[in-house]
C-alpha cells in the first residue's frame, strides 16, 4: 500500500517523577553543574513568588492572579533557551520565562493589581518581548509576524510563544504554526499542556494523541517532552531555537505539565476534578524533582535551600513593598496613552474628566 | 417562590427553555461541570447531560460556526463567550453568516441561535473582561441586540431571543448580577424583544439608558426628585430593533433628553438614540439633547475602571445643565 505520509512523535525524558536520571546521554548543559543550579534557583525564587502572589489576592491586595505553580521546569526552561534577541511571546502565566528576562515581580503585580504600567518591562530583554496575553492564543501569530521580521530583515533570531493545551484548539495557534511552516519562518511554539483549560479537561479538548503532532500538519518539527523535567524542556526547546535560528525551520515542542493550582485565584478547581489526580501530580513535583537530582549529585544541600529561601523572602518583601507604594497613576493616565498624539476632540474630553476629578464642574 | 439575582434568572431560563424544549442546547468554554465561570449554566449539566450542555474546546471561532451550523439545522443553540471581550473573533461568523442567513438564503436556512457574554466593566477583573462593545453589534442588521438590567427582564427576555427565530446577541450587565434579588415566577413567560422598559414616569425630562447604567440613572432620578425634578427613566433593554416609539413619546411629554451609556462616546448606541430624536422630536425639544457615557478610551485596568463608568453624579449634572437650556 503506497504510504504518503507517516509521522512519530519523540517523548523526552532525563529525569524521571523520582529525580532518578534515566538517561546517560545528558545534554551538555547538564553537565555544567552550577548552571543547573542557577536554573533550580530560579525554578524555587517562581515559587517562592506565586505563593506570595496568592497571599497577596486573598488579603485583597491583589485582583484576579493566574498561578504558575507546578509549571516552574517547564517555564523557566523555555526562558532558559532563549538569546536575549529572541522574542517572547507569552499568554498571562508563563513567569518563570519571563523572571529569567528580566520582568519582576513587581510588573506582575501591577498588571494584575489593574495599573497599566505592569506591561512596560524595564528590563532587557524583556523590554522587547510582548506583554501579556489573555485573549487566548492570539500572541501565537505575533510571534509569527515577528518571526517573518526577523526573516525578513535577515536577523539571526527567533519567535518563541507560548499556548496552552486549550489554547492549541484556537484559530490563531493552527493559523501561526501553518505560515511558519509554509514560509520556513523561526518560530518555536511552546504548548504548555497543563491538563486542564479552566475545568476542561486535556482528553475533550483534541482527540489528537499528542497536541505536539498539530506541528506536523503545518510541517514543523515537532516533540513532547516531560515538562516537569527541566532538562527535558532546556534540550528540546533549545534544539528548536537554535534550529530556528540557522534557518532549518520552526518548531512545535508539548511540555506536559500540571496545573497543581486553580486556574485564576476566581476559579475554585475543586468543582470539576479530584483530590486523587492532583495529589498524584504532586508526585511528580518539578522543584523536588530537580533537588533531588541536584542533592544526588552533592550539588544542593539542606543549608543551600534555606540560605536560598532566605534570600528569596528578601527579594519578595522588596518587590511588593514596592508594588504596595505604587500610587495609582492620574485620571489623565487613562486617555493619554490612546493615541501618538491626543486628539483635540479626546482632549476636550481629558479636559472635563479632569474638572471632574477636581470637583469644579 | 424565591427571589433570585439577574444570573440565576438566566439559569432559570435556560432551565425553563431547556425542558420545555429538546432542541435547544448549551455550549461554551466551561458550561458543563463547571457550570460557567460565573454559573450561569449551574446544575444544567447534571439535568440535560453533556450532549445538551457541551464543553467546547477553547476556540471562540468553533463556539460560533458551530452554534451557527446547529441553528441551521433545527436546534436552537445558546452559546456562550465567556466574557464580552473576547467576542471578537465570534464577529465573523456572526456577522457574515448568523445574521445574513436568513437573507441570503431568500429564508430557506435560519440561524435561531442566542450568542451569551457577560458584559461591561465594574467588577475588578482583568484586561479584556471589562468592555462595553454592544454597539458593534447594534448596527449589524439582521441581528437582535438585547442587554437586560434586572432579573425579571433577564428571565424574560432570554426566553423570548431563545424562542426568537433569528439570531440574538445577549447580552448580560455582570457588574449587576448579584446586585439584588427580585421575584421571578418560572412560568415560562416571555417578553417582547422590542419594547422599551419605562422604569419610571417623569414629566421634566426623559433619561434614557440600559445596562448596568439604569441603577446609576435611576439613583439620579433619585436625586433629581429630591430637587423637585421629575425625571422618566427608559430602559432600552431591546436595543435593535429599537423601539423608538416609546422614546419619542417621552421626549416628547418632558421636551428633554439625557442618554447615558456605558460604553465609549463616539458611535455608540446613545449616538443612534439622539438621531433618531433629533430626526422625530426635534420640535419637541427645549434644549439640546445630551450625552453620559464613558470616555473614547480604553477600559483602564481596573485602578481607574470606575473613572469610565458614568457615575450618578455625572447623570444629574447633565440634567440639570439640560434643564437649564430651556
Amino acid at each position: 500500500m503506497p504510504i504518503a505520509a507517516k509521522f512519530e512523535i519523540e517523548y523526552l525524558q532525563y529525569l524521571d517523577a523520582e529525580g532518578k536520571q534515566v538517561r546517560k546521554d545528558l545534554p551538555e548543559f547538564a553537565q555544567d553543574i552550577d548552571q543547573m543550579v542557577e536554573l533550580y534557583k530560579l525554578m524555587v525564587s517562581t515559587r517562592v513568588f506565586d505563593t506570595k502572589s496568592i497571599a497577596l489576592q486573598r488579603t485583597g491586595k491583589l485582583g484576579t492572579y493566574a498561578s504558575c505553580l507546578g509549571h516552574e521546569a517547564t517555564h523557566v526552561g523555555i526562558g532558559a533557551s532563549m538569546k536575549p534577541e529572541d522574542v517572547f511571546a507569552p499568554s498571562y502565566r508563563e513567569y518563570g520565562a519571563q523572571l529569567y528576562r528580566g520582568v519582576r515581580p513587581r510588573d506582575v503585580y501591577m498588571y494584575w493589581g489593574g495599573d497599566e504600567r505592569g506591561n512596560d518591562y524595564q528590563n532587557e530583554p524583556a523590554k522587547h518581548d510582548f506583554a501579556w496575553s489573555v485573549p487566548i492564543g492570539t500572541q501565537c501569530l505575533h510571534a509569527a509576524g515577528s518571526a517573518l521580521a526577523f526573516k525578513i530583515r535577515k536577523e539571526k533570531r527567533v519567535a518563541v510563544c507560548t499556548i496552552g493545551d486549550g489554547g492549541s484548539s484556537k484559530a490563531d495557534f493552527y493559523g501561526a504554526i501553518n505560515v511558519a511552516g509554509a514560509r520556513d519562518l523561526p518560530l518555536v511554539a511552546a504548548i504548555v499542556n497543563n491538563q486542564w483549560a479552566i475545568s476542561v479537561p486535556r482528553k475533550i479538548q483534541s482527540g489528537a494523541k499528542t497536541l505536539a503532532q498539530k506541528g506536523i500538519a503545518a510541517g514543523l518539527f515537532c516533540i513532547q517532552v516531560d515538562g516537569n523535567d527541566i532538562i527535558a524542556v532546556k534540550k528540546a526547546m533549545g534544539d528548536a531555537v537554535e534550529r530556528a535560528r540557522a534557518g532549518k525551520g520552526g518548531s512545535v515542542v508539548e511540555c506536559v505539565t500540571y496545573r497543581l493550582g486553580d486556574h485564576t485565584t476566581a476559579d475554585d478547581a475543586r468543582r470539576y476534578r479530584g483530590k486523587d489526580e492532583v495529589e498524584d501530580a504532586w508526585t511528580k513535583d518539578p522543584v523536588k524533582r530537580l533537588r533531588t537530582w541536584l542533592e544526588a549529585k552533592k550539588a544542593w544541600n539542606k543549608k543551600k535551600e534555606e540560605k536560598l529561601q532566605a534570600e528569596c523572602d528578601e527579594w519578595m518583601d522588596n518587590e511588593v513593598n514596592t508594588y504596595l507604594e505604587t500610587k495609582a497613576q492620574p485620571v489623565t493616565a487613562m486617555f493619554d496613552y490612546t493615541f501618538a498624539e491626543l486628539p483635540a476632540d479626546l482632549m476636550k474630553q481629558r479636559d472635563e474628566a479632569i474638572a471632574l476629578e477636581q470637583g469644579s464642574h | 417562590m424565591a427571589a433570585i439575582t439577574l444570573i440565576e434568572a438566566v439559569t432559570q431560563a435556560l432551565a425553563y427553555e431547556m425542558k420545555h424544549d429538546k432542541s435547544v442546547v448549551v455550549l461554551g468554554e466551561d458550561v458543563g461541570v463547571n457550570g460557567g465561570v460565573f454559573r450561569a449554566t449551574q446544575g444544567l449539566s447534571d439535568k440535560f447531560g453533556e450532549w445538551r450542555v457541551f464543553d467546547t474546546p477553547l476556540d471562540e471561532t468553533t463556539i460560533a460556526g458551530v452554534t451557527v451550523g446547529l441553528a441551521a439545522q433545527g436546534m436552537k443553540p445558546v452559546c456562550e463567550a465567556q466574557f464580552e471581550g473576547f467576542i471578537y473573533p465570534m464577529m465573523e461568523q456572526i456577522c457574515c453568516h448568523a445574521a445574513r442567513m436568513r437573507n441570503r438564503t431568500r429564508g430557506r436556512l435560519t440561524c435561531p441561535a442566542v450568542f451569551r457574554a457577560p458584559w461591561g466593566g465594574g467588577i475588578h477583573a482583568p484586561e479584556h473582561h471589562s468592555e462595553a462593545n454592544e454597539h458593534l453589534f447594534t448596527n449589524v442588521p439582521g441581528l437582535r441586540v438585547v442587554l437586560p438590567s434586572s432579573p425579571a427582564r433577564a428571565y424574560g427576555l432570554l426566553l423570548a431571543a431563545i424562542r426568537d427565530p433569528d439570531p440574538v446577541v445577549f447580552y448580560e450587565p455582570k457588574r449587576i448580577y448579584r446586585q439584588y434579588k427580585e421575584e421571578v415566577p418560572d412560568d415560562g413567560e416571555a417578553l417582547p424583544l422590542d419594547m422599551c422598559f419605562v422604569l419610571r414616569d417623569g414629566t421634566d425630562i426623559t433619561l434614557v439608558t440600559w445596562g448596568a447604567e439604569v441603577k446609576e440613572t435611576l439613583e439620579a432620578a433619585d436625586a433629581l426628585a429630591k430637587e423637585g425634578i421629575s425625571a422618566e427613566v427608559i430602559d432600552v433593554a431591546t436595543l435593535t430593533p429599537l423601539d423608538f416609539d416609546t422614546i419619542a413619546e417621552s421626549v416628547q411629554k418632558t421636551g428633554r433628553c439625557v442618554i447615558v451609556q456605558e460604553a465609549p462616546k463616539t458611535a455608540g448606541f446613545g449616538a443612534e438614540i439622539a438621531a433618531r430624536v433629533a430626526e422625530e422630536c426635534i420640535f419637541d425639544l427645549l434644549a439640546p439633547v445630551a450625552r453620559v457615557s464613558g470616555w473614547d478610551i480604553h477600559t483602564p485596568l481596573y485602578r481607574l475602571e470606575m473613572k469610565q463608568l458614568p457615575n450618578t453624579a455625572r447623570i444629574v449634572d447633565a440634567a440639570k445643565r439640560t434643564l437649564a437650556a430651556g
